[in-house]
């Protein structure tokens, strides 16, 4: 029992990174219909940042997480003005060639500059304790990991649902030529969500170095994984993608470790069950 | 657009001719281009004629080439035998594949294909006693060519070998693109809705496609097992499959010789960059990719066509 809890929490710590990691993707998705295979490169940029602070320049650990979500978020800015704003009204293949190569060349600017190794983090002292809750004991990062993405979650939902930006986010999505006609600036709303979306996935970069490690293959190693959860959760639902994040987490957590010889095969076995049943993922904004 | 489709083919073969005598030292990168081109030629099938993007189509061409290997390690080690072999067996299985990787939109068929090539990635993972697993299969030996022809060190044979199957593939494609079926999966890509309204069996157009694609992708990687004895798990792992995707777009999909162009542009790339490090191969294909998509749009053989046009219209 207490191995099952100590599994469950570590696939859901996990969930909750690939959630930060791919929600900028399903809102770029959902919002501008634009296929971005090399998303998981602001989540890499983000984990470099937030190691180059913390061992370069001995910034706390909690300092570290919001500096490299603004800097991703600025870098996501600065890309989506200068030439990705141009490839949203291309066709879907060349968007992926576009982000397929992003990605390549992110890959191995990384691979340059730090070379090809893992990247070592020392985290704080009361992260890597472990922490006893009667039945079990886990490492205070798990929790710690938890908590933030519910509390990241949380905030986006709000975000999303009740304020004025989250409102004209959603009717951008749901019928850009009407929300246009009446007044809304959907092209500079495209730009401050792509930037939001990156600095998510930089959070969770910085956020994932201490778990999952940090290496120059990072764009690619979770691609897979990001666009599950994407295509499951629906494109540009968050409630969707935590919900398919959170669970992909945990499946992939718990057959790997209780039936490790089908362990790998589980989580794209249900991805291609779900396009070729489900098309549309569980819970797509869009209706068409 | 003709007169690029019909001229291209014979300039190119006499290049490769040429090639032969010209740098009798790299004959075995030579076969490695024409190996690449046979399996651009393969997917450009699907993208440039019928209009079927696909994440994983190296999953052909690794199942090819683990067909002759497993067949050589048993026994069957004549060549062309194993590449009908190949053929057949990827043929099969795409034609298995073909209910589920045809389905929906663009963005759904990339994610089915990518999950499809993951899939059988680890498939071939776990299947150590029939795929040697992470170590790939290097212990069997093939035979002559035909009884005929062995393999040699200097790569001759395979130069010749590859080059025969690679003018085979060409023209039996170039056959294709004319005939009415080629007419009809172009009629598809071009407008899928209306299709059906004049009477074409669209899903069965594009399960023929499919069938044929993964069966000639399977003749490329047997092609690779032969000429270079092994057969490991990244022939069919997502990378090859991004590149031939790359190859064929780069080159210009639907125009047979753009995307021997393109195969050939980006494997000699490949080669040269690599010499260096891998880095720089990646630096330098995520830089041309990106580049391509705003000054390259209709690939290579755009870019050729165009400038046709255009000295055309200034004689």
């Amino acid at each position: 029992m207490s191995g099952l809890i100590s599994i469950l929490a570590d696939g859901i710590a996990y969930g909750m990174l690939l959630f930060l990691f791919s929600i900028g993707l399903s809102i770029t998705l959902g919002l501008m219909r634009f296929i971005n295979l090399a998303h998981g490169a602001f989540a890499m940029c983000g984990g470099y940042a937030a190691v180059v602070l913390l061992n370069g320049f001995g910034v706390p650990f909690l300092l570290t997480l919001p500096i490299a979500a603004v800097l991703t978020g600025l870098v996501g800015v600065v890309l989506e003005q200068l030439v990705i704003r141009r490839v949203y009204p291309m066709p879907e293949l060349q968007q992926v060639l576009f982000s397929i190569g992003l990605a390549f060349a992110a890959g191995a600017v990384a691979n340059i500059l730090f070379g090809p190794q893992q990247q070592p983090m020392l985290l704080p002292d009361w992260l890597t304790a472990r922490v006893n809750l009667g039945v079990v004991e886990i490492t205070g990062y798990r929790i710690f990991l938890i908590l933030f993405g519910l509390v990241a979650a949380g905030a986006l939902v709000a975000l999303f649902n009740t304020t004025l930006f989250g409102a004209r986010v959603r009717a951008a999505v749901d019928n850009r030529p009407a929300a246009e006609g009446i007044g809304i600036h959907v092209t500079r709303l495209f730009a401050i969500t792509f930037g939001l979306g990156a600095a998510f996935a930089g959070l969770g970069g910085a956020l994932a170095v201490g778990f999952l490690g940090l290496d120059p293959t990072f764009p690619f190693k979770y691609l897979v994984l990001l666009l599950m959860v994407v295509a499951i959760g629906g494109p540009g639902s968050i409630a969707g993608s935590f919900v398919a994040a959170v669970s992909l987490g945990a499946i992939d957590a718990l057959f790997k470790y209780y039936v490790p010889e089908v362990g790998s095969f589980v989580i794209y076995g249900i991805l291609v069950l779900m396009m070729v049943f489900f098309p549309k993922g569980l819970a797509s904004r869009r209706a068409a | 657009m003709r007169m690029v489709r019909v001229g291209a083919g014979l300039p190119l073969l006499l290049l490769a001719v040429a090639g032969f005598f010209l740098f009798p030292e790299y004959l075995t990168l030579f076969t490695s281009l024409f190996i690449l081109s046979v399996f651009a030629l393969s997917y450009d099938l699907l993208q440039g004629h019928a209009g079927v993007v696909s994440l994983g189509h190296a999953v052909f061409f690794g199942t090819g080439a683990y067909t002759t290997a497993i067949l050589a390690r048993h026994g069957l080690a004549e060549p062309v035998l194993g590449l009908l072999a190949a053929l057949v067996v990827s043929a099969l299985l795409a034609l298995v594949l073909t209910r589920i990787v045809v389905v929906g939109n663009d963005l759904t068929r990339l994610l089915v294909t990518l999950g499809v090539g993951f899939l059988m990635f680890e498939a071939a993972n776990q299947a150590r006693d029939l795929t040697g697993g992470a170590d790939g299969l290097s212990d069997f030996t093939m035979g002559p060519v035909l009884g005929l022809f062995r393999f040699d060190f200097a790569g001759e044979t395979a130069f010749f070998y590859s080059l025969a199957v690679l003018v085979l593939v060409y023209f039996f494609l170039w056959r294709l693109a004319a005939s009415p079926f080629g007419l009809a999966l172009r009629g598809i890509r071009e407008n899928v809705r209306r299709m059906p309204a004049i009477g074409a069996p669209v899903r069965r157009h594009l399960a023929t496609a499919y069938t044929i694609s993964g069966g000639i992708a399977g003749l490329a990687g047997a092609l690779l097992a032969q000429t270079s004895n092994f057969a490991s798990l990244d022939m069919l792992g997502f990378e090859r499959s991004a590149e031939v995707m790359m190859m064929a777009t780069l080159g210009g999909t639907g125009s047979i010789p753009g995307v021997v162009l393109g195969a050939t542009g980006l494997g000699y790339l490949k080669d040269a960059l690599s010499a260096m490090s891998p880095k720089y191969w990646q630096l330098g294909i995520g830089i041309v990719l990106m580049l391509s998509v705003f000054v390259l749009r209709g690939g290579i053989a755009g870019a050729a066509t165009a400038l046709i046009r255009r000295l055309r219209e200034r004689a």
